[in-house]
């Protein structure tokens, strides 16, 4: 590999990175919250990028009332899951809640399949297409704008944890549910705020890679493939999140250019199982402490 | 009613078929499993052969998952390994009771390869793993062509031993049943033993069990490696039924219906495996039939069979999550002590 391959495909791995850690804020605001890898972020993340298309395509309308609307139906969304199948799981062991995601990944899937059918469409990106010039490199257009748009929604948000009322609330219920109860603090109504969150950020992550690879039913892989990312990060921080995103973007870029696309789905994954040996907390998680 | 049903030592306590009743139903239960092709017609031999293969890796899911409290989502890849193993030995001659252990036991050696990583913390991390270990495994499956075949997968010969040849559903059902029936009453009798009790101590509380000698890391690869073997021996058995296995077989959504399975069985009951098999085996021929009904209204219909199934799988793992989480088996049970007292208290 030629010096200038070497530093394209490292730069756009860095990019797709952003995406990543995008996505893996989602899994890491509710982990926080409920203490549950959430299995469905990928399928949050399809129906996020389905009713963009719905809304563009099927129904017409311009990108900003496409993206207004697609985030709109997924808070609803969001709500709804929380409320019939979260809330009544409240208190039971991390295992069942667990497994519920997986049975509403595959409800979500289903459903998508049901109403949208199971081809690929194509929708028109929400960030331009013309490509960037860094040096000698290319870089695609929408990756380098979708860096940038997943620099500042990560931003916000931490921003928003750090200073806000509300941000801050939330980082207490997380903490602990029940002190924060006790001082006043809304708790069942911050973990739903906290679903809605998470749906949002995946809408805009689903808009953002459907208009990169097309919108179809395999796009809940993605948000599978995100989980790598989290697990590196350490599961409950942000900072670790970002670094963990990039450095798998990177290594996923790499892989591709040295052994060829079809690896693709399989590096994450095959990272991961060497993580999980060496530091299973991840880079910056918290390693956890039992007591009896 | 029952009558006069008194438990004066722990032998008896423990035993499984406890009276002389109970004996008598198993009885003629295991006489019905021998009738029901013989009297069921060609469907339902069909059927019975794939809930057996059902029951068997239900039954192994629910050691890791439901008695072992270790999800795996990646149990369908399991079925795959010794799916292939069988495959691959079958077309090199090798005979169908050396393939069959095999399968299983390469599978059980797959597992605790897959759960090393996961060892050093709790049931979430081995999800993760599992579900790396679907992809990972998939894609081994699919780009190692020189053995399985590459996407094209491969063709099994039919099991045979001596003269005799398992080329029909009926034939393969006798092959089925009984190793069914085994691996049953081997996971059944597991929870009397050691090494079962110590599965459930981890599932309960993980530190105290390591707190009164068990120890962890063991009993969860060696409740892994168990679960990934009933994996390996369905897997076997799927390949001499349907006599052809691709990469598209064993997929993620295999693996998930699974998990419905031992859900709406009953987590921690080999009884649950049995139930929730069937269950989830009919559910699909239910809605296939149902589809196929309003087929004939409008005959675009027939896509959504497998987005519905999807979606019915989905929504029984979450409704059995919240109304009745202990699935089936507690139904059953609920049914059973309503009789035990009946008719004086109802």
């Amino acid at each position: 590999m030629s010096f200038l391959d070497f530093y394209e495909y490292s730069l756009i791995g860095l990019l797709l990175g952003g995406l990543y850690a995008l996505i893996g804020l989602g899994f890491v605001l509710v982990y926080k919250a409920t203490r549950v890898l959430n299995f469905a972020m990928g399928e949050f993340m399809m129906m996020g990028a389905y009713f963009y298309f719905s809304a563009t395509v099927l129904m017409g309308l311009p990108w900003w009332a496409g993206v207004m609307l697609a985030l709109m139906a997924s808070a609803v969304l969001a709500l709804g899951v929380e409320r019939l199948v979260l809330r009544p799981l409240v208190g039971q062991p991390t295992i069942s809640i667990v497994m519920a995601t997986i049975g509403l990944a595959s409800i979500l899937h289903g459903a998508a399949v049901m109403i949208w059918g199971a081809d690929q469409w194509r929708v028109e990106p929400i960030v331009p297409r013309a490509p960037f010039f860094l040096g000698d490199a290319m870089l695609p257009g929408q990756l380098v704008w979708g860096f940038g748009l997943a620099s500042i929604i990560i931003l916000g948000f931490v921003l928003y944890f750090r200073f806000a009322r509300g941000g801050v609330a939330m980082r207490a219920t997380a903490t602990d549910p029940h002190t924060a109860m006790s001082l006043g603090i809304d708790a069942p109504r911050n973990t739903a705020v906290t679903w809605v969150l998470a749906a949002l950020i995946s809408t805009v992550a689903g808009i953002m890679v459907g208009a990169m690879t097309n919108v179809s039913p395999e796009l809940g892989v993605v948000g599978l493939a995100v989980i790598v990312v989290v697990i590196l990060g350490g599961l409950d921080s942000i900072p670790g999140t970002i670094i963990a995103g990039l450095i798998i973007g990177w290594i996923e870029s790499m892989s591709v250019a040295v052994f060829g696309s079809g690896v693709r789905e399989i590096v994450p994954f095959a990272v991961i199982l060497i993580i999980m040996m060496v530091r299973p907390f991840g880079l910056f998680g918290t390693p956890e402490i039992e007591r009896l | 009613m029952r009558l006069g049903d008194f438990v004066t030592d722990y032998r008896t306590g423990e035993a499984v078929l406890r009276t002389p009743v109970q004996r008598i139903w198993f009885v003629a239960f295991l006489a019905f499993l021998v009738a029901l092709p013989l009297v069921g017609g060609h469907y339902i031999t069909f059927l019975g052969c794939l809930v057996g293969i059902h029951i068997i890796a239900t039954a192994g899911l629910n050691i890791t998952t439901g008695f072992t409290g270790l999800i795996s989502i990646g149990h369908a890849v399991l079925l795959g390994v010794g799916a292939y193993t069988v495959a691959w030995m079958a077309n090199n001659g090798v005979p169908f009771w050396l393939a069959i252990p095999a399968g299983a036991l390469l599978a059980g050696a797959v597992g605790i390869v897959i759960g090393i990583p996961s060892l050093r913390i709790k049931g979430l991390y081995l999800a993760v793993a599992t579900l790396a270990a679907q992809f990972i495994l998939s894609y081994i499956f699919r780009e190692w062509e020189s053995v399985t075949g590459g996407v094209r997968g491969l063709s099994v010969p039919p099991a045979q031993i001596g003269g005799f040849v398992f080329d029909t559903d009926l034939k393969v059902y006798y092959l089925i049943m009984p190793i069914a029936v085994f691996a049953l009453w081997a996971a059944r009798n597991l929870f009397r033993t050691r090494v079962g009790r110590a599965f459930v101590a981890i599932r309960d509380r993980d530190l105290s069990a390591e707190v009164i000698g068990i120890d962890i890391v063991r009993y969860k690869l060696m409740s892994f490696a168990l679960g990934a073997c009933y994996a390996g021996l369905a897997g076997g058995l799927w390949a001499y039924f349907f006599r052809a296995i691709t990469p598209e077989s064993f997929p993620l959504q295999l693996g998930i219906f699974y998990l419905a399975a031992i859900i709406v069985g009953g987590l921690g009951s080999t009884l649950g495996s049995i139930l929730g098999a069937i269950f989830m085996t009919l559910v699909p021929e239910v809605l296939r039939a149902l589809v196929n009904l309003a087929a004939i209204i409008s005959p675009a219909a027939v896509v959504y069979v497998s987005p519905l199934r999807e979606i019915v799988f989905g929504a029984l793992i979450i409704g059995f999550l919240i109304l009745e989480p202990h699935g089936l088996a507690e139904i059953w049970r609920r049914i059973r002590r309503f009789f035990f007292l009946w008719p004086f208290r109802s």
